[in-house]
This record gives C-alpha cells, structure tokens and sequence, in this order.
C-alpha cells in the first residue's frame, strides 16, 4: 500500500490537490490533504460522516475557505469563485443534489447548459442525456419538486452532464436513497464514465458499491487521508472492509 | 339604497369610478412589479422604489422640456431639449433605458457591499437610498410643482355613459404590455430563467457558471427601469415634484401584498383592485378622499394578518 502522500506521482493528473487545508471559519474540517484525479478515471473518496469528503469537493469549487494548492489541467483554481471553476469544465452535483425544485425538469437541464452558447451541440446533449435517463423526454414539462428522490439526483446528474464538463465532482449520490435506485445510479455513472471517458470524483458512504466503479479511491479520517490504492487493493485491505464495507 | 341615492349614487357613475380607479391601478401596479422584481432577487422591499422612479421621470421631463435644473444651469445646457414631435416618447424611452443602468449602478455601489448582510441592513440601505434620491432631485429640481405633459390625447372616449379617457386607457394598455414582457422574458429566455435560478437557487446556479452576484444587478437595473415607467406615466396626472411618488409607493407596496409580493401578476392584479377600491372610498364615504392612504394601510395589515402570501402567491413554497 502506497503511503498517502503519493498523489504527485500520476503525471497528467486533471485534477490535482496538494497539502490543500480548509476551514468554516474556526472549524478546520481539512489538515493537509493530497489526491490526485487522472484523466479519464474515477476515483472515490470514502469515509465516515464528518471525514471532510463534502469538503473536499467544495474545496476544489471554491465555496470554502481554502489554503494549499487545487490545479485543473495545470491551472491553479485554488480559492476560485464557484462560478468560474463552473466555467473552467468542472461540474459539481452537491450534497442533497441542488435540484431548482420549482424549475421543471427541462429548465434544470437547461440550466446546466447555461454558459454554452452553440444551440445545436446543447439539443444533442438533451438527447445524449435523456438517453441516458429516458424518462426525462416524456416528463421535462413536470416540476422537479415533483420527482422522487431518485429521480432528482438522476436530474442532478443529467444537469451536470449538461456543462459538457471535463471533470464531475459527486458528493453522495446514494444519500437518502433505495438501495435499487443507488444500484441503478451507479451503473449509469459507470456507464457514462465507459462511454465517454468522463473523469470523475465520488465521495460516498456506500464504500461497497463506489469501490466496484472506481479505478482509485483514498479514504479520509477526519481531514487527513489515511489511505489509498487502487480500488481493488482497497476492497481487499482489511480495516477498509470492516469500517467501510461491513464485511 | 336611500343613503346612496343621496349621496348621488348612479349605476353609470359606478362604472365611471371602477374606470378611473383601474386607471390609478395600473400606475400602482407597474411600481408594485417593479417591487416584485427586487423582492424576488433578493427578499427585500426596497423604499427607495418609488425616489429611483420620480428621479427617471425628472430624466423623462428634462429630456423633452430642457430644464436641466441647477446642474443644467452651472454647466450651461438648460434648453436643450427634443424637438421632435415625438418627443415624449423619446424621451420615455432613453429614461427608461437610463434607468436601467442607474439600477444596475446603484447595485453595484450601494447594494453590492452588503451581500449576505442581514435583511434588515439591506432595508436600512433602500431607506437611506430614499432620502438621498429625494434630496438630490430636490436640490437638481427644487420641491416645486412642475407640468410635464402629456403621453396620450386628453380626451376621452364614451360608451354606454362611461366615459373612457386616454390616459386611463393608455396607462392600462402600457402596464399589460410590461407584464406580458416579464412574462416571457422570465418565463422563455435563458437569461430570464437564469435570474429566477440565481434568486431561488443560488448555491446550484454558481455550481453552473452562473455569475449570480450580476443577476442581482440584473434584477436592479430591470426594476429601475420597469419603475420609470410607473413615474413617468403617473406624472401628468399628478405633477411633477421630489415627493410625487410616495403616497405611488405605498398604494404600490397595498398592491403588491395583497396580490402576492412573489408574483408579477399577483402584483397587477392586487393594484387594480388597490386602485378600484380607493376610487371607490373616495366617492361613496363621505370625507372619504382623505381615507386614502389609511384604507391603503388597512388592506397592508388585513392581508398580512389572514393571508400573508397574498391572493396569488404561492405559500411556503420557496427555499426548500
């Protein structure tokens, strides 16, 4: 098992923190973590509530104070605005999905679309997504507010795809769902990661069912990343499987 | 039935009130859509409305008469003036598009800072941005009656014993045509959708690219510029003077309560009533002129009190 300081050593990571520290005003929720995403892959960030895996991510979209160093294809975004790190190629599903509840389900993909300019691309990603997720087609006049819980974070996740984006950062997708539903949003994030190429980033809980979709995944401890590998190293180390797998 | 006959009650002379109050509605009812406006960008009511909308009619009355005021006077352009036939209208629209930038000015220098400050700070702000507007204009202008006339022919139009003036007419027929613009402005643009996103959602819309802090502005310049409408149609009735719009205000804020401080149409709708009402109160309560704007106050209070999302608005449907 490789030391978890190593994340520098992928190259051509898209993603890439260093040291990165954060904080809710007095609160230090990160003390110095390293993780890198490569091209391409998806990595899983696990651990318990509290770990600082939400606050990993919105480190990397600027909406928390941070210190350390987060670079996009090279760039440093560190401390970037929410709205700029958007606009870079990053899409962010949050904690709770951020569903526009009173937006149909069109206007939230539309939404996702919002920086882009070229009509024609952004109606055959409609249709890329809604091939993913065909209900949407029928009901894209229906109120969001409306949908499951399932079904919103499947609109979350279409509304991302909608950025066109070259990383997507997903904070919990299995939160608050069906075990079904979660099997079923997990294959089709595989899927997409598959087809196009897709990097990803995917905090969970559910270390089970991330670690079967991911190439890597780093395990966070209260701020500190005590932990990482290539997946399948993960699911067969031994205090992963009884703190995060059940096993 | 006796007291009315005797206080010249006359089935015409009703719908003649009902006219002319639906008339002083629609003035109420575009400031009120203007208070929506920000109050959906940013859950505050903001005093200086109806300041912001007398100072884009003074631009108006400037433009087409060449009374620049005491700045006019120092650098020496009085006079200069549009002599266009179509002056009014002219004039009408480079306000309104001047207003428009001024609200997005005024965001930007006066609103901006105070981002994520309580909403009490916020109202504090629109307060002292009311004195301010009203000390400038006053200080330009002086608090003296001025005329500036007049958008529509002042005459009017009779059917059935009612008769219908221009004005009314016109002031009705330029409201409908803002709201069907907010409508689908908000309702079919990208940028309209945007700004509602930003104001509702707007963790979700910067995780999007949305630059939410400029929709804000947005919301701004496009209530600066939906008020100079109300102030510019509303002063060839009433005059032109520093304090014109603020009884305007409160009828305006009447409005919006009651028909929902959340919706456009609510908005519209609550003025028309506001101003029917008034009319109403006017002619039939004896003394009833000066009944005015407590009755104003009292609609304020009842609909707070029964029906706090007002008659179109939705309740406890936001924020989730």
């Amino acid at each position: 098992m490789a030391p978890p300081d190593s994340a520098s050593r992928n190259g051509h990571a898209l993603l890439e923190l260093r040291d990165v520290h954060a904080s809710y005003g007095p609160i230090r929720a990160l003390h110095g973590i390293s993780l890198a995403v490569p091209a391409g892959s998806v990595v899983a960030l696990l651990g318990a509530n509290g770990a600082g895996k939400t606050t990993t991510l919105r480190a990397v979209s600027g909406m928390v104070k941070t210190q350390g160093s987060v670079q996009f294809e090279g760039h440093e975004i560190t401390n970037g605005r929410p709205e700029d790190v958007a606009r870079l190629g990053i899409a962010h599903v949050p904690s709770g999905r951020g569903t526009m509840t009173q937006l149909t389900v069109w206007e939230n993909l539309q939404m996702g679309a919002y920086v882009r300019r070229d009509r024609g691309a952004i109606r055959r990603d409609f249709d890329r997504v809604t091939g993913y997720f065909p209900w949407m087609r029928e009901r894209r006049h229906q109120v969001a507010v409306t949908l499951s819980g399932g079904e919103q974070q499947m609109l979350a996740i279409g509304r991302a795809l909608m950025m066109r984006p070259r990383l997507l950062l997903l904070d919990e997708p299995s939160l608050g769902l069906a075990p079904l539903i979660v099997r079923q949003i997990f294959e089709i994030i595989a899927t997409i990661n598959r087809e196009e190429q897709l990097s990803t980033l995917v905090v969970e809980q559910n270390a089970n069912l991330a670690l079967k979709i991911a190439a890597r995944a780093y395990v966070l401890e209260v701020g500190r990343i005590v932990l990482e590998g290539s997946a399948s190293e993960l699911s067969r180390h031994e205090s992963v499987r009884k703190s995060y797998l059940g096993i | 039935m006796h007291l009315l006959l005797a206080a010249g009650f006359t089935f015409t002379g009703l719908i003649q009130q009902v006219v002319s109050g639906a008339g002083a509605g629609a003035v109420y009812a575009t400031l009120a859509l203007a208070l929506v406006l920000i109050y959906r960008a940013m859950d505050v009511a903001n005093f200086a409305q109806g300041e912001m909308a007398m100072f884009s009619t003074y631009i108006a009355y400037a433009l087409v008469g060449g009374d620049f005021g005491l700045l006019g006077t120092k650098l020496g352009f009085n006079g200069l003036h549009l002599g266009l036939p179509q002056a009014f209208w002219i004039a009408f629209a480079i306000a309104v598009v001047a207003s428009f930038g001024l609200g997005i000015l005024i965001e930007r220098v006066l609103i901006r800072p105070f981002e994520g400050a309580p909403l009490l700070t916020l109202v504090i702000v629109t307060l002292g941005l009311f004195s301010i507007v009203n000390g400038l204009a006053g200080f330009n202008w002086g608090y003296v009656f001025k005329t500036f006339c007049c958008p529509f022919p002042q005459s009017a139009v009779n059917a059935g014993g009612v008769s219908f003036n221009y004005t009314d007419l016109g002031i009705i027929a330029v409201t409908v045509v803002i709201l069907v613009a907010m409508a689908v402005f908000f309702r079919y643009t990208k940028l309209g959708l945007a700004m509602r996103a930003a104001s509702l959602y707007p963790e979700s819309s910067r995780l999007v690219g949305v630059r939410t802090s400029w929709m804000l502005a947005l919301g701004w310049g496009l209530s600066a510029a939906v008020g100079a409408v109300s102030g510019i149609l509303v002063a060839p009735v009433v005059f032109l003077d520093p304090n014109m719009m603020q009884s305007v205000l409160l009828f305006a804020f009447a409005a919006a309560v009651l028909g929902g401080i959340e919706s456009p149409v609510g908005a519209v709708v609550g003025a028309l009533l506001i101003g029917i009402l008034l009319a109403l109160v006017g002619t039939y309560i004896p003394g009833g002129e000066n009944l005015r704007t407590p009755f104003a106050l009292l609609i304020i209070v009842v609909v707070l009190l029964l029906r706090p999302a007002g008659l179109l608005g939705r309740p406890e449907t936001r924020r989730v």
